[in-house]
């Protein structure tokens, strides 16, 4: 599978004066775990809305599936922030109206997930746990056996355990059926563990995307004595700089190794390069910066 | 049947985790030739991570020659690694090696930081000069 789910040229939407998401260009490869990071405002559910069809692109263009997004489509399964539910509809409710509404419907799916995460068919959504509304919410999304799942923000509001359940309810279905996956959050440790590619989206802009291995094996952090980075030599793109006045700490893409011994070079995990692009964005202005990890 | 964990915060990969987790196993006899590994769906519902890590991980150890997959059935065991008899006959000598020369540095004023410090970076060195006789 290496056909693109999602094409995405200068896509842009702006909502009046404020520009939610500029000039997005991107592949998104089928079969993947796809992870959209980003600090909040930075436009994932711009993007992720865009692409379900929910939101008309003001610029530029984008087919998901190889079609042009449309609201409703049995192919895209989609759970927005906040894991929305009907308060006072019961969770079996819930199942009929997916059924009613799908003609792609998997009851043996929803109902085999339903007892398996113990929940009452004639509970109430309203009374249901955080963590038990966003399961319900996921189910209602893959019983609808899309080939595409897009889930915004999904764990954020969840706490430690039933966001390690949900995941691990996502990770099964994502393993069953092979559906490609993205999904949203502000929080790289989130998506650390699931996702095999990775977006990150800063000011309404992608900055960087791709495999995360690839990722993590090109981007490298340097510090050395303090020196300007522009003579690092061609094919290496400084992401980051930081500069005290004897020390230079950079934040390097580069897809050969860096050799050069008067720099002692070091991994980065995916937490450390997701922060590098944001605080780049934000140090954008001019200014030596000194980081710390939080 | 072995069960696998993750570390998030060790900083090895997670495919090598697995890995490292089903080679402990094997030398420790827990697995067996023969038996199953989890299939990959167990693995991602247990640990919550990603489908394509749990393949590259038995990807890996099929390329290894420790397991292999059989279609419809799952990933097999195919060699141990625990009848390795002559390995095993060297720790117990290489172990008091270590305790005679840990017992040199403490006495030559190290604290526990320092001791680790010094192994860490003496094996690196070694395992670099021997990766680059390779190269």
């Amino acid at each position: 599978m290496t056909d693109a789910v999602v094409t995405t040229t200068g896509l842009t939407k702006r909502y009046g004066r404020r520009t939610a998401l500029s000039d997005c260009t991107l592949d998104i490869p089928a079969g993947h775990v796809v992870g959209l990071v980003g600090p909040n405002g930075a436009g994932k559910s711009t993007l992720l809305q865009l692409t379900c069809g929910l939101l008309t692109p003001t610029a530029g263009a984008i087919e998901v599936l190889g079609e042009t997004p449309h609201t409703g489509s049995p192919r895209i399964g989609f759970v927005a922030q906040d894991t929305p539910v009907y308060g006072h509809l019961t969770v079996a409710d819930h199942l009929r109206f997916g059924a009613h509404l799908n003609p792609g419907w998997d009851k043996a799916l929803a109902e085999e997930r339903i007892a398996e995460l113990g929940l009452d068919p004639a509970q109430r959504a309203g009374k249901l746990s955080g963590g038990q509304r966003a399961q319900l919410a996921l189910t209602l999304a893959i019983a609808k056996r899309p080939e595409l799942l897009l889930l915004d923000e999904p764990v954020a509001a969840l706490d430690p355990l039933a966001r390690r359940e949900f995941l691990q309810g996502l990770m099964a279905y994502a393993a069953e059926h092979g559906t490609s996956v993205v999904m949203s959050s502000h929080l790289v440790a989130d998506l650390e563990r699931v996702c095999d590619y990775l977006i990150v989206l800063v000011g309404s802009r992608v900055r960087v995307h791709g495999d995360v291995e690839e990722l993590l094996g090109t981007h490298h952090r340097l510090t050395g004595p303090r020196r300007d980075p522009g003579t690092l030599g061609a094919g290496r793109h400084v992401v980051q700089a930081s500069h005290t006045d004897v020390q230079s700490t950079l934040v390097v893409r580069s897809t050969a190794p860096v050799d050069d011994p008067s720099w002692a070079s070091d991994r980065l995990d995916l937490e450390d390069l997701v922060l590098a692009y944001m605080t780049a964005e934000a140090g954008a202005d001019g200014r030596d910066r000194v980081l710390e990890k939080r | 049947m072995i069960e696998f964990h993750l570390d998030a915060r060790s900083g090895v990969a997670p495919y090598l985790q697995l890995i490292q987790q089903v080679r402990h196993a094997l030398r420790l006899g827990l697995l067996k030739e023969g038996d199953r590994l989890p299939t990959v769906k167990d693995v991602v519902a247990r640990v919550a991570i990603n489908p394509n890590t749990v393949l590259k991980a038995y990807r890996e150890l099929e390329y290894e020659g420790l397991v292999q997959p059989r279609p419809g059935l799952g990933t097999f065991v195919t060699r141990t690694l625990a009848g390795d008899d002559e390995a095993i006959a060297a720790h117990g000598p290489l172990r008091r090696e270590l305790t005679d020369w840990l017992g040199r540095a403490r006495a030559a004023g190290l604290d526990d930081e320092d001791v680790e410090a010094l192994l860490t970076s003496t094996f690196r060195e070694f395992s670099e000069e021997r990766a680059g006789r390779r190269g």
